[in-house]
């Protein structure tokens, strides 16, 4: 009973579905321990996820302005197209009980609905329009060229700690 | 043309939108991890300054494959902008242009206006707005909504999450709102 009990209370505290060492007290999942250079070939992807959102135009300011002004439908194609590959293939990895390179099953836990991805979600819905970028596109605009953007990266990392700081009194 | 001359042109979105989609099972399989991006903020706080706040307590180390993937993309946007330059100047919808125009912005060769996101603007209180607010409410309203972009819309909306549809439609309210409603007067300031 206790145990189940503890399941509940950390899955409603964990509002961040990125993060999966917060999950990982709740979910009975193995996790195997690499050497950090085992960490190398997410930069790689990094790089060609970069490379993607800079050569399809992705981190301009001017494309989220015709998004959001319904002007184009360039973002609304992107995000489109993404979602459909990436539906087929987790379903496909469902399927066929596809498991990673070092053999570990892959796994899908529900997320739990909470106010924040309402209240979170306008906030930084402004956020993406003034800025033109989410924040990987934060990263690639600072790689294409636009220093000034690491102004808008320090400043997010100052919203993510004011809301780690405020996360008590927030409704969730 | 050849290959490399291909890729230096503007990729359309149906061929940029289907590679996005493939890093999902990319990063499954090469080693369990979800997309997502804004998380990184986080860790980056954790790691840094976690000034005893719970919510900065945990073990960031054990996240570091995203911190590497950021660093990726970064990288990725120099070569994007090196190796596949574009010479050409971004073709944008002509009402747009008139739009902004009439706004003020008079530079729309790169992807960004450089008329508002240079050093020479920060210190206005265009510039900033358009980076410290903007860029605040970028770390703030991802962190509460659990996710940005990748972590809901892409990763979220191809395991049917509908909580992850629930953010995506407040993050395309939010942004609706901003452009179309307080932008225009912002950008005469």
């Amino acid at each position: 009973m206790e145990t189940k009990f503890k399941k509940i209370v950390l899955k409603e505290k964990n509002t961040d579905f990125e993060i999966r060492s917060l999950d990982t007290l709740c979910i009975n999942e193995s996790e195997l321990k690499h050497s950090w250079y085992h960490n190398i070939k997410y930069f790689f992807v990094g790089i060609f996820f970069g490379i993607v959102l800079v050569k399809a135009e992705i981190i301009s300011w001017f494309r989220i302005q015709e998004m959001f002004r319904l002007q184009s439908f360039h973002m609304y194609g992107v995000i489109g197209s993404a979602v459909v590959v990436g539906i087929i293939s987790v379903w496909l990895i469902k399927k066929l009980k596809i498991k990673t390179f070092y053999g570990e099953p892959i796994i899908f836990h529900p997320r739990q609905f909470n106010k924040g991805q309402i209240f979170g979600g306008i906030l930084f819905g402004l956020g993406w329009a003034i800025t033109g970028a989410c924040p990987g596109p934060l990263f690639g605009q600072i790689g294409a060229g636009f220093t000034v953007v690491i102004i808008t990266l320090f400043s997010a990392i100052a919203g993510t700690w004011v809301y780690g700081l405020l996360r008590e009194k927030l409704p969730h | 043309m050849n290959f490399i001359e291909y890729l230096k042109q503007p990729w359309p979105w149906y061929l940029a939108g289907p590679l996005i989609g493939l890093c999902v099972p990319l990063l499954l399989i090469i080693g369990n991890k979800r997309l997502g991006v804004s998380s990184s903020l986080r860790h980056i706080c954790a790691a840094c300054f976690p000034a005893n706040i719970s919510f900065f307590k945990y073990d960031w180390k054990r996240e570091t494959w995203n911190l590497f993937f950021v660093t990726g993309i970064l990288i990725g946007g120099f070569l994007a902008v090196t190796i596949f330059r574009d010479p050409n100047p971004i073709k944008l919808n002509t009402q747009l242009i008139s739009d902004l125009r009439a706004s003020g912005i008079q530079n729309f060769s790169s992807l960004m206006p450089t008329d508002i996101f240079s050093w020479n603007a920060l210190l206005s209180v265009k510039g900033l707005f358009f980076t410290v607010i903007g860029g605040f409410l970028v770390g703030f309203g991802t962190r509460y909504a659990g996710g940005c972009t990748s972590g809901h819309s892409i990763m979220g909306l191809s395991t049917l999450q509908w909580p992850s549809l629930i953010a995506t439609i407040f993050f395309m309210i939010g942004g609706f709102i901003m452009s179309n409603l307080i932008l225009p007067f912002i950008l005469k300031l």
